[in-house]
């Protein structure tokens, strides 16, 4: 057992904090938001020079990195800054475009974006509940809460060919591919979504990728490791000011942090932000793992961050008081990002149900 | 122990239902039932027609134009205007600032003001909190010093509910700071028109600003504007709280917000079924709702307890913290029902909006907002934390 960071890693985690506490606050990202800007372009260009897409990809697609704790490390960092630059689409379709090194080359860049369209209106979690249709070579349906849609050059596209789990195939449409037509939103924490509906697209056959649910599945679930990283880096952050308000903030003569109804409850915060980063370890050792196990550890991971950062969100704003509440705090945004967190491929009720079934299998 | 009500209550309860139908404006059920934030409008206009029945004001005495029902009325009275999505009224002058009046006030303010609560020429709102006093409300800072026949008042009060639409605001000042900190209090009338005084709103982390920062800057409120005696602020401030906790369990809303989750529930799909069926979410929901149906009768023993008009002592502490955690179980259960959909920020249609559209199932827009912004239920009017500090001093004797 080692729980260390491997040199190359601790170097990357470094180099990405240090930058990001340089360039990165929230000021900043509150007035791209309040501009419409769905990010920060000289953030997301900064963040691809430090290699911190490169990471998200292995040696063999052009990458430096690619492995569960690479992709721990840097989405905890970028967790922890609360940024909202469009790092996850690549590791949500890094792995299904494996086929098209040019276009790999570019996302590595921070060139171009390529963004998964996966979710349905009636789907709710389910990756196999798919009813957008490639058929007679023409790609129809609608696509929801397609994570940065708006801003992608490209869209990985799941579709169904036939009827049964093995129905499911997936395509690569260029965002201005005739028949595509895509409705961006902001969403609570800040980031972009997107509504794309898809009218006779025409399908060639070389926008057909290799894999179908199963390698959605895997690249999912490399997501979703990525998220209970970047979770995690939140929790430490709303964690870190609570602390700090507990010391500074003065009521009846002294400060907050001195009333032991308060330190016992930031003593449990504590805990569970620990048992949290336990749970992103174990997700991130058994990612490469077979499925059956991976998918354990997957559900597992995804419950516990969704109970523990509802916990660590309502504690931090409560304790914090009125501050806690306001827009212009930082906590604001930790507290959103972690809340919508819970939403996206599964909250803690679809990954209990999931443990569970998974783990009578 | 008879957990009936009587004849008469069952009657009052019917009448009270027919007159929500017959009057309660649709358009505006509407928002309220979706979650939409209300204008000022909107609410002014829920305020003149209770008025013009006479029940605007449940708890005043009819001398002064209220409906004197006692509390077991109210308390059917909340119930079913909460059932039929009537907007909630506002509690700064009706049930904050009049009590107070009544019983400290002198004959012309009560007059000149209470009146005015009424027909709604005055928007009331409250000035308590500071930037260094929150759960150490006596610690205020805000000071009036007395010249002629005038206080001249600088400071800053913060979390002003919806002060930005004010004419009036109670504060509690500073007018000796000499002695131990409760006893150099005042509470001041002051006319939010007055020179020198500024509103700044705050963005909350649901995006809104519903409460603001307001700045006195060598204000001057005339000394006839003063309640009761000078210095005497912090007994009234306290008589005050304890009127705000009155409806403090919000067992009203807690059943609206149930209904409406439970319909939501019954609506989306989880796994080709209605997400009611799926057994983890319908055992978090009937837990909430077990949990609800005990505090109903915890809220009924405690109202019923208190004499006519009288609000309760520490017990309604016990109703807040309760209460408050209850409200809030429900809107997290409201987040996860909408799943997915809960993600977008969809302002246009938050506020209102007759033509905006709305991504995903009904709630969905609201159900994330409305987590966030019910974060303020167990900090405001007393945090959660003093109200159990309340119940350990004054119920537990630690």
């Amino acid at each position: 057992m080692d729980f260390n960071l491997t040199e190359e890693r601790r170097m990357l985690q470094d180099s990405l904090s240090r930058y990001l506490a340089d360039k990165y606050d929230h000021d900043r990202r509150r007035k791209g938001v309040a501009a419409g800007r769905p990010f920060d372009p000289e953030v997301f260009a900064g963040l691809a020079e430090l290699g911190v897409l490169g990471a998200l990809f292995t040696e063999e697609q052009g990458g430096f990195g690619g492995a569960g704790f690479d992709l721990s490390v840097v989405f905890e960092e970028l967790g922890r800054a609360g940024t909202i630059e469009p790092v996850l689409p690549a590791v949500l379709t890094g792995s299904l475009i494996a086929g098209k090194p040019d276009l790999v080359e570019a996302v590595i860049a921070g060139e171009s974006i390529v963004a998964l369209a996966c979710s349905e209106a009636q789907a709710r979690y389910d990756l196999d509940n798919v009813e957008t249709t490639v058929a007679d070579g023409k790609l129809n349906g609608t696509k929801v809460h397609v994570l940065n849609g708006a801003q992608a050059s490209a869209l990985v596209v799941t579709a169904r060919i036939a009827a049964g789990e093995q129905g499911i195939a997936l395509f690569l449409v260029p965002t201005d591919a005739a028949g595509v037509a895509i409705v961006n939103h902001v969403n609570n924490d800040g980031t972009s979504g997107a509504t794309v509906s898809f009218t006779d697209v025409v399908i060639t056959e070389d926008m057909q990728l290799a894999g179908g649910l199963a390698a959605l599945e895997t690249a999912v679930a490399q997501g979703t490791l990525a998220l209970c990283a970047e979770a995690l880096g939140a929790m430490e952050t709303a964690k870190t000011l609570t602390i700090d308000y507990l010391k500074e903030r003065k009521q009846f003569g002294i400060p907050i942090g001195k009333f032991q109804a308060l330190q016992h409850r930031m003593a449990d915060v504590l805990i569970e932000v620990e048992q949290a980063r336990s749970a992103v370890i174990n997700l991130a050792g058994h990612l490469e793992a077979d499925r059956d196990t991976r998918e354990k550890h997957v559900s597992a991971t995804k419950n516990l961050i969704g109970r523990v950062g509802a916990h660590v969100v309502e504690e931090a704003v409560q304790m914090h008081g009125g501050i806690g509440m306001t827009d212009e705090y930082a906590l604001s945004h930790f507290t959103r990002r972690i809340t919508m967190i819970d939403h996206w491929f599964g909250d803690v009720d679809h990954h209990l149900a999931r443990f569970i079934a998974l783990s009578a299998a | 122990m008879d957990l009936t009500y009587t004849d008469e209550e069952k009657a009052f309860r019917a009448d009270v239902r027919t007159w929500l139908q017959e009057n309660l404006p649709r358009d505006l059920s509407e928002k309220v039932r979706l979650g939409k934030r209300l204008g000022k409008q909107d609410i002014e206009l829920w305020h003149s027609l209770l008025n013009e029945k006479g029940w605007l004001a449940p708890n005043w005495p009819a001398e002064y134009g209220g409906a004197e029902w006692n509390a077991v009325q109210r308390q059917i009275y909340e119930e079913e205007a909460c059932l039929a999505h009537a907007p909630r009224t506002l509690p700064f002058g009706l049930n904050m600032l009049a009590p107070v009046l009544m019983a400290f006030g002198s004959e012309e303010q009560r007059q000149y003001f209470l009146p005015r609560i009424l027909n709604g020429e005055h928007w009331w709102c409250q000035g308590y909190s500071e930037p260094g006093a929150g759960s150490d409300l006596a610690a205020l800072k805000t000071r009036a010093v007395r010249d002629g026949d005038d206080y001249v008042v600088n400071g800053q009060k913060t979390w002003t509910t919806l002060g930005q639409h004010a004419d009036w605001i109670f504060c509690l000042v500073r007018t000796d700071p000499d002695v131990k900190k409760q006893e150099g209090i005042s509470f001041l009338l002051i006319d939010m028109k007055s020179p020198g005084v500024t509103v700044r709103p705050i963005v909350l982390i649901d995006g809104e600003a519903e409460v603001n920062e307001v700045f006195f800057d060598n204000v001057r409120v005339p000394a006839k504007n003063l309640v009761g005696e000078e210095n005497k602020g912090w007994t009234y401030a306290k008589y005050l709280l304890t009127h705000e906790r009155t409806n403090i369990a919000g067992v009203g809303f807690s059943t609206a917000a149930l209904e409406t989750l439970k319909h939501v529930a019954q609506t989306v799909q989880s796994g080709g079924k209605p997400l009611a069926e799926n057994p983890h979410f319908a055992a978090r929901m009937a837990q909430v709702e077990i949990d609800l149906m005990a505090m109903a009768t915890t809220n009924l023993r405690v109202v019923s307890a208190a004499a006519k008009g009288e609000a309760p002592g520490a017990e309604s502490s016990m109703l807040k913290v309760k209460g408050t955690v209850i409200r809030q179980e429900l809107t997290s259960l409201l987040r996860r029902a909408v799943g997915p959909d809960a993600l977008p920020f969809q302002p246009d249609y938050l506020e209102g909006g007759d033509n905006a559209e709305m991504m995903g199932p009904e709630h969905a827009a609201t159900s994330a907002p409305s987590y966030f912004n019910m974060r303020k239920l167990s900090i405001f009017g007393g945090s959660n934390e003093v109200q159990r500090s309340i119940i350990t001093k004054a119920i537990l004797g630690l």
